[in-house]
Protein backbone atom coordinates (compact mmCIF):
# COMPACT_ATOMS: atom_id res chain seq x y z
CA UNK A 1 0.00 0.00 0.00
CA UNK A 2 1.39 3.34 -1.25
CA UNK A 3 0.33 6.59 0.20
CA UNK A 4 0.74 9.60 -0.64
CA UNK A 5 0.26 12.44 1.99
CA UNK A 6 -0.21 15.95 0.97
CA UNK A 7 0.21 19.45 3.89
CA UNK A 8 1.98 22.22 3.61
CA UNK A 9 3.27 21.92 7.16
CA UNK A 10 5.81 19.75 7.35
CA UNK A 11 4.67 18.84 11.20
CA UNK A 12 1.18 17.80 9.70
CA UNK A 13 2.71 15.72 7.51
CA UNK A 14 4.88 14.22 10.14
CA UNK A 15 1.96 13.49 12.11
CA UNK A 16 0.07 11.57 9.47
CA UNK A 17 2.90 9.98 8.47
CA UNK A 18 3.48 8.68 11.93
CA UNK A 19 -0.04 7.61 12.67
CA UNK A 20 -0.34 5.91 9.23
CA UNK A 21 3.03 3.94 10.02
CA UNK A 22 1.57 2.94 14.03
CA UNK A 23 -1.65 1.58 11.62
CA UNK A 24 0.98 -0.41 9.59
CA UNK A 25 1.37 1.85 6.83
CA UNK A 26 4.97 2.81 6.02
CA UNK A 27 5.08 2.86 2.70
CA UNK A 28 4.66 6.63 2.24
CA UNK A 29 5.83 9.74 0.53
CA UNK A 30 4.84 13.64 0.86
CA UNK A 31 4.22 16.66 -0.58
CA UNK A 32 3.80 20.39 0.50
CA UNK A 33 0.83 21.24 -2.21
CA UNK A 34 -1.50 19.93 -5.63
CA UNK A 35 1.13 21.26 -7.64
CA UNK A 36 3.57 19.15 -6.15
CA UNK A 37 1.27 15.89 -5.58
CA UNK A 38 -0.39 15.68 -8.99
CA UNK A 39 2.60 14.52 -11.36
CA UNK A 40 3.75 12.43 -8.39
CA UNK A 41 0.73 11.04 -8.31
CA UNK A 42 0.51 10.57 -12.10
CA UNK A 43 3.68 9.05 -12.52
CA UNK A 44 4.04 6.66 -9.43
CA UNK A 45 1.48 3.87 -8.62
CA UNK A 46 -0.18 5.08 -5.46
CA UNK A 47 -3.07 3.64 -4.17
CA UNK A 48 -4.56 6.24 -1.63
CA UNK A 49 -4.09 9.90 -1.32
CA UNK A 50 -4.67 11.75 2.45
CA UNK A 51 -4.64 15.36 1.70
CA UNK A 52 -4.88 18.96 3.11
CA UNK A 53 -7.44 21.71 2.10
CA UNK A 54 -5.79 25.10 2.39
CA UNK A 55 -3.03 25.12 0.46
CA UNK A 56 -0.50 27.30 -1.55
CA UNK A 57 -0.23 26.43 -5.21
CA UNK A 58 -2.62 24.26 -5.72
CA UNK A 59 -5.32 23.79 -2.82
CA UNK A 60 -6.42 20.15 -2.05
CA UNK A 61 -9.92 20.40 -3.30
CA UNK A 62 -8.62 21.63 -6.75
CA UNK A 63 -6.32 18.41 -6.41
CA UNK A 64 -9.30 16.23 -5.72
CA UNK A 65 -10.86 17.25 -8.69
CA UNK A 66 -8.05 16.87 -10.95
CA UNK A 67 -7.62 13.46 -9.56
CA UNK A 68 -11.15 12.87 -10.69
CA UNK A 69 -10.62 14.15 -14.07
CA UNK A 70 -7.53 12.13 -14.38
CA UNK A 71 -8.55 8.77 -16.19
CA UNK A 72 -5.74 6.65 -14.61
CA UNK A 73 -6.39 8.34 -10.74
CA UNK A 74 -10.23 8.81 -10.82
CA UNK A 75 -10.52 6.20 -8.57
CA UNK A 76 -7.81 6.61 -6.40
CA UNK A 77 -9.47 6.59 -2.80
CA UNK A 78 -9.09 10.39 -1.06
CA UNK A 79 -9.30 10.76 2.87
CA UNK A 80 -9.19 14.49 3.48
CA UNK A 81 -7.91 15.64 6.49
CA UNK A 82 -8.48 19.52 7.01
CA UNK A 83 -9.34 22.60 9.16
CA UNK A 84 -11.81 23.84 6.99
CA UNK A 85 -15.03 22.91 8.78
CA UNK A 86 -18.15 24.73 7.32
CA UNK A 87 -21.00 22.67 5.72
CA UNK A 88 -20.71 24.17 2.33
CA UNK A 89 -17.09 22.69 2.38
CA UNK A 90 -17.64 19.44 3.60
CA UNK A 91 -20.83 19.38 1.11
CA UNK A 92 -18.38 20.60 -1.86
CA UNK A 93 -15.78 17.90 -1.16
CA UNK A 94 -18.53 15.51 -1.32
CA UNK A 95 -19.64 16.69 -4.75
CA UNK A 96 -16.14 16.52 -5.85
CA UNK A 97 -15.71 12.51 -5.03
CA UNK A 98 -13.53 12.68 -1.52
CA UNK A 99 -13.97 9.10 0.02
CA UNK A 100 -13.55 10.63 3.31
CA UNK A 101 -13.70 13.73 5.56
CA UNK A 102 -11.46 14.29 9.04
CA UNK A 103 -11.44 17.78 10.35
CA UNK A 104 -8.29 18.60 11.95
CA UNK A 105 -7.61 18.60 15.58
CA UNK A 106 -8.38 14.98 14.47
CA UNK A 107 -7.27 11.92 16.95
CA UNK A 108 -5.66 8.71 15.85
CA UNK A 109 -8.62 6.63 16.46
CA UNK A 110 -10.83 8.95 14.05
CA UNK A 111 -8.19 8.63 11.12
CA UNK A 112 -7.63 4.91 11.73
CA UNK A 113 -11.83 4.46 11.33
CA UNK A 114 -12.17 6.66 8.36
CA UNK A 115 -9.29 4.81 6.54
CA UNK A 116 -10.47 1.23 7.31
CA UNK A 117 -14.17 2.75 6.11
CA UNK A 118 -12.68 3.78 2.83
CA UNK A 119 -10.75 0.21 2.43
CA UNK A 120 -13.90 -1.57 3.63
CA UNK A 121 -15.88 0.15 0.32
CA UNK A 122 -13.27 0.26 -2.18
CA UNK A 123 -12.36 -3.73 -1.58
CA UNK A 124 -15.89 -4.25 -0.80
CA UNK B 1 -7.36 63.68 19.28
CA UNK B 2 -9.10 66.68 18.10
CA UNK B 3 -12.89 65.51 17.89
CA UNK B 4 -15.29 66.72 15.60
CA UNK B 5 -18.37 68.68 16.56
CA UNK B 6 -20.79 69.83 14.18
CA UNK B 7 -22.91 71.09 16.61
CA UNK B 8 -20.22 73.41 18.26
CA UNK B 9 -21.72 76.61 16.35
CA UNK B 10 -25.00 75.37 15.51
CA UNK B 11 -26.87 77.28 18.74
CA UNK B 12 -24.87 80.75 17.64
CA UNK B 13 -25.99 80.36 13.97
CA UNK B 14 -29.62 79.26 14.65
CA UNK B 15 -29.70 82.64 17.01
CA UNK B 16 -28.11 84.86 14.05
CA UNK B 17 -30.41 83.01 11.58
CA UNK B 18 -33.45 83.74 14.15
CA UNK B 19 -32.67 87.74 14.91
CA UNK B 20 -32.69 87.75 10.70
CA UNK B 21 -35.89 85.92 9.98
CA UNK B 22 -37.70 88.38 12.38
CA UNK B 23 -35.73 91.79 11.18
CA UNK B 24 -36.99 90.61 7.86
CA UNK B 25 -40.66 89.72 9.02
CA UNK B 26 -40.43 93.06 10.61
CA UNK B 27 -39.45 94.87 7.49
CA UNK B 28 -42.01 93.03 5.41
CA UNK B 29 -44.58 94.65 7.95
CA UNK B 30 -43.33 97.14 7.57
CA UNK B 31 -44.07 97.23 3.34
CA UNK B 32 -39.96 97.91 3.14
CA UNK B 33 -39.53 95.00 0.34
CA UNK B 34 -35.88 95.65 -0.58
CA UNK B 35 -34.84 96.31 3.17
CA UNK B 36 -36.60 92.29 3.26
CA UNK B 37 -34.93 91.01 -0.03
CA UNK B 38 -31.29 92.27 1.30
CA UNK B 39 -31.83 90.64 4.81
CA UNK B 40 -32.84 87.67 2.48
CA UNK B 41 -29.20 87.56 0.82
CA UNK B 42 -27.88 88.10 4.51
CA UNK B 43 -29.76 84.58 5.28
CA UNK B 44 -27.95 83.53 2.42
CA UNK B 45 -24.76 84.65 3.52
CA UNK B 46 -25.02 82.97 7.09
CA UNK B 47 -25.79 79.40 5.00
CA UNK B 48 -22.80 79.78 2.99
CA UNK B 49 -20.21 81.15 6.00
CA UNK B 50 -21.54 78.24 8.13
CA UNK B 51 -20.79 75.78 5.05
CA UNK B 52 -17.46 76.94 4.93
CA UNK B 53 -16.50 76.85 8.70
CA UNK B 54 -17.92 73.69 8.48
CA UNK B 55 -15.85 72.54 5.52
CA UNK B 56 -12.71 73.90 6.98
CA UNK B 57 -13.35 72.08 10.68
CA UNK B 58 -13.44 68.89 8.97
CA UNK B 59 -10.90 69.46 6.86
CA UNK B 60 -8.29 70.03 9.86
CA UNK B 61 -10.07 66.95 11.35
CA UNK B 62 -9.38 64.68 7.96
CA UNK B 63 -5.88 65.99 7.96
CA UNK B 64 -5.51 64.97 11.67
CA UNK B 65 -7.49 61.43 11.36
CA UNK B 66 -4.58 60.79 8.32
CA UNK B 67 -1.84 61.96 10.46
CA UNK B 68 -2.97 59.84 13.64
CA UNK B 69 -2.82 56.60 10.91
CA UNK B 70 0.89 57.24 10.31
CA UNK B 71 1.63 56.49 7.03
CA UNK B 72 4.33 54.52 8.25
CA UNK B 73 2.32 52.15 9.92
CA UNK B 74 2.90 50.54 6.30
CA UNK B 75 5.54 49.38 4.19
CA UNK B 76 9.33 48.38 5.36
CA UNK B 77 10.42 48.71 8.66
CA UNK B 78 7.34 49.89 9.37
CA UNK B 79 4.93 48.67 12.48
CA UNK B 80 2.91 46.59 10.01
CA UNK B 81 6.40 44.85 8.29
CA UNK B 82 7.51 44.33 12.11
CA UNK B 83 4.63 42.56 12.97
CA UNK B 84 5.14 40.45 10.18
CA UNK B 85 8.40 39.21 11.08
CA UNK B 86 7.43 39.15 14.56
CA UNK B 87 4.25 36.67 13.11
CA UNK B 88 7.08 34.84 10.81
CA UNK B 89 9.05 34.22 14.53
CA UNK B 90 5.70 32.53 16.30
CA UNK B 91 5.46 30.26 13.16
CA UNK B 92 9.58 29.72 13.88
CA UNK B 93 9.19 28.73 17.69
CA UNK B 94 5.63 26.58 16.74
CA UNK B 95 7.27 24.47 14.28
CA UNK B 96 10.50 24.04 15.88
CA UNK B 97 8.62 22.91 19.28
CA UNK B 98 6.00 21.03 17.10
CA UNK B 99 9.67 18.67 15.40
CA UNK B 100 11.71 18.52 18.71
CA UNK B 101 8.60 17.14 20.83
CA UNK B 102 7.94 14.71 18.11
CA UNK B 103 11.56 13.91 17.82
CA UNK B 104 11.58 13.40 21.57
CA UNK B 105 8.08 11.25 21.62
CA UNK B 106 9.79 9.40 18.08
CA UNK B 107 12.97 8.97 20.40
CA UNK B 108 10.67 7.42 23.53
CA UNK B 109 8.48 5.21 22.17
CA UNK B 110 10.70 2.35 21.23
CA UNK B 111 11.96 2.33 24.79
CA UNK B 112 8.45 1.99 26.23
CA UNK B 113 7.45 -0.12 23.71
CA UNK B 114 10.66 -2.64 24.77
CA UNK B 115 10.11 -2.09 28.19
CA UNK B 116 6.49 -3.68 27.70
CA UNK B 117 7.36 -6.42 25.37
CA UNK B 118 9.42 -7.82 27.83
CA UNK B 119 7.85 -7.40 30.89
CA UNK B 120 4.52 -8.97 29.56
CA UNK B 121 7.18 -12.06 27.96
CA UNK B 122 8.66 -12.03 31.55
CA UNK B 123 5.27 -12.13 33.42
CA UNK B 124 4.14 -15.29 31.12
CA UNK B 125 7.13 -16.63 32.39
CA UNK B 126 6.45 -15.27 35.70
CA UNK B 127 3.45 -17.28 36.06
CA UNK B 128 4.74 -20.85 34.55
CA UNK B 129 6.91 -20.84 37.62
CA UNK B 130 4.63 -19.60 40.50
CA UNK B 131 2.51 -22.70 38.65
CA UNK B 132 5.67 -24.72 39.22
CA UNK B 133 5.53 -25.57 35.93
CA UNK B 134 9.29 -24.42 34.98
CA UNK B 135 12.49 -26.76 34.63
CA UNK B 136 15.75 -26.00 36.79
CA UNK B 137 17.65 -24.56 33.72
CA UNK B 138 14.16 -22.69 32.62
CA UNK B 139 14.31 -21.09 36.19
CA UNK B 140 17.82 -19.89 35.92
CA UNK B 141 17.62 -18.42 32.42
CA UNK B 142 14.26 -16.53 33.83
CA UNK B 143 16.41 -15.47 36.75
CA UNK B 144 19.04 -13.86 34.09
CA UNK B 145 16.62 -12.45 32.00
CA UNK B 146 14.80 -10.79 35.16
CA UNK B 147 17.71 -9.34 36.18
CA UNK B 148 18.98 -8.07 33.05
CA UNK B 149 15.05 -6.73 32.55
CA UNK B 150 15.40 -4.90 35.54
CA UNK B 151 18.73 -2.92 34.89
CA UNK B 152 17.21 -2.14 31.30
CA UNK B 153 13.99 -0.77 32.67
CA UNK B 154 15.99 1.69 35.09
CA UNK B 155 18.05 2.91 32.58
CA UNK B 156 15.34 2.76 29.63
CA UNK B 157 12.05 4.41 32.14
CA UNK B 158 15.03 7.60 33.26
CA UNK B 159 15.72 7.79 29.76
CA UNK B 160 11.78 8.20 28.93
CA UNK B 161 11.48 10.59 32.22
CA UNK B 162 14.10 12.78 30.35
CA UNK B 163 12.63 12.84 27.29
CA UNK B 164 9.28 13.60 28.65
CA UNK B 165 10.68 16.54 30.56
CA UNK B 166 12.21 17.73 27.52
CA UNK B 167 8.70 17.33 25.63
CA UNK B 168 7.70 19.45 28.81
CA UNK B 169 10.25 22.22 28.07
CA UNK B 170 9.73 22.53 24.35
CA UNK B 171 6.24 24.01 25.01
CA UNK B 172 8.10 26.95 26.23
CA UNK B 173 7.13 28.63 22.99
CA UNK B 174 3.41 29.29 24.21
CA UNK B 175 4.78 31.94 26.39
CA UNK B 176 7.29 33.42 23.82
CA UNK B 177 4.87 33.69 21.03
CA UNK B 178 1.91 34.55 23.40
CA UNK B 179 3.69 37.72 24.18
CA UNK B 180 4.45 38.51 20.35
CA UNK B 181 0.72 37.57 19.33
CA UNK B 182 -0.52 40.05 22.19
CA UNK B 183 1.65 42.75 20.55
CA UNK B 184 0.41 42.33 17.22
CA UNK B 185 -3.36 41.78 18.33
CA UNK B 186 -2.90 44.81 20.30
CA UNK B 187 -1.36 46.91 17.29
CA UNK B 188 -3.97 45.67 14.63
CA UNK B 189 -7.03 46.87 17.35
CA UNK B 190 -4.99 50.29 17.67
CA UNK B 191 -4.50 50.56 13.52
CA UNK B 192 -8.38 49.62 13.14
CA UNK B 193 -9.53 52.50 15.84
CA UNK B 194 -7.81 54.96 13.57
CA UNK B 195 -8.75 53.38 10.26
CA UNK B 196 -12.23 53.60 11.77
CA UNK B 197 -12.15 57.62 12.85
CA UNK B 198 -10.63 58.10 9.20
CA UNK B 199 -13.89 56.36 7.87
CA UNK B 200 -15.84 58.47 9.90
CA UNK B 201 -14.41 61.86 9.29
CA UNK B 202 -14.57 61.00 5.53
CA UNK B 203 -18.25 60.17 6.07
CA UNK B 204 -18.82 63.65 8.03
CA UNK B 205 -17.30 65.30 4.57
CA UNK B 206 -19.83 62.99 2.46
CA UNK B 207 -22.74 64.13 4.69
CA UNK B 208 -21.84 68.28 4.46
CA UNK B 209 -20.87 67.86 0.61
CA UNK B 210 -23.86 65.97 -0.26
CA UNK B 211 -21.45 63.56 -1.75
CA UNK B 212 -23.52 60.45 -2.52
CA UNK B 213 -20.96 56.91 -3.21
CA UNK B 214 -23.23 55.17 -5.26
CA UNK B 215 -20.92 52.52 -6.06
CA UNK B 216 -20.88 51.52 -2.81
CA UNK B 217 -24.56 50.56 -2.71
CA UNK B 218 -23.73 48.10 -5.90
CA UNK B 219 -20.83 47.01 -5.02
CA UNK B 220 -20.98 43.30 -6.15
CA UNK B 221 -20.96 40.99 -3.23
CA UNK B 222 -19.49 37.86 -3.50
CA UNK B 223 -21.73 34.83 -5.12
CA UNK B 224 -22.52 32.37 -2.73
CA UNK B 225 -21.50 28.68 -3.62
CA UNK B 226 -20.09 29.83 -6.69
CA UNK B 227 -16.26 29.13 -5.36
CA UNK B 228 -15.85 27.19 -2.69
CA UNK B 229 -12.50 28.69 -0.98
CA UNK B 230 -10.19 27.63 1.96
CA UNK B 231 -10.81 29.84 4.82
CA UNK B 232 -8.61 27.87 7.69
CA UNK B 233 -9.90 26.94 10.98
CA UNK B 234 -13.22 27.87 12.44
CA UNK B 235 -13.01 30.05 15.36
CA UNK B 236 -16.59 30.32 15.93
CA UNK B 237 -17.72 26.98 15.99
CA UNK B 238 -21.01 27.64 17.29
CA UNK B 239 -21.80 29.18 13.80
CA UNK B 240 -24.90 27.73 12.12
CA UNK B 241 -22.85 26.82 9.30
CA UNK B 242 -20.05 25.16 10.56
CA UNK B 243 -19.46 21.51 12.03
CA UNK B 244 -18.83 21.50 15.64
CA UNK B 245 -17.11 18.18 15.51
CA UNK B 246 -16.28 15.19 13.37
CA UNK B 247 -19.58 13.71 14.39
CA UNK B 248 -21.45 16.02 12.85
CA UNK B 249 -19.08 15.95 9.45
CA UNK B 250 -20.08 12.48 9.72
CA UNK B 251 -23.76 12.99 9.75
CA UNK B 252 -23.56 15.39 7.55
CA UNK B 253 -21.61 13.32 4.94
CA UNK B 254 -24.01 10.37 6.03
CA UNK B 255 -27.12 12.39 4.97
CA UNK B 256 -25.43 13.04 1.30
CA UNK B 257 -25.25 8.92 0.93
CA UNK B 258 -21.88 8.14 2.28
Amino acid sequence: MKILIVDDFSTMRRIVKNLLRDLGFTNTQEADDGTTALPMLQNGDFDFLVTDWNMPGMTGLDLLKKVRADDRLKSLPVLMVTAEAKRDQIVAAAQAGVNGYVVKPFTAAVLKEKIDKIFERVEG
Amino acid sequence: MAGINLDTDNSAVGSEIKSLAESMLRQLELGDLSKAVALVNNLNEVRDRTLYNEIGRLTRALHEAIKNLRVDSVGAGSEIDNASDKLAYVLEMTDKSANRTMDLADAGMPLATDIHDRASALSAEWQRFLNKELKPDEFRALTKDINQFLIDSANQSQRLQGQLSDIVLAQDFQDLTGQVIHKVAALVTDVESRLVQLVAMAGNVDSITGIVHADLETAEKPTEGANIAAEGPQINKSSEDVVASQDDVDDLLSSLGF
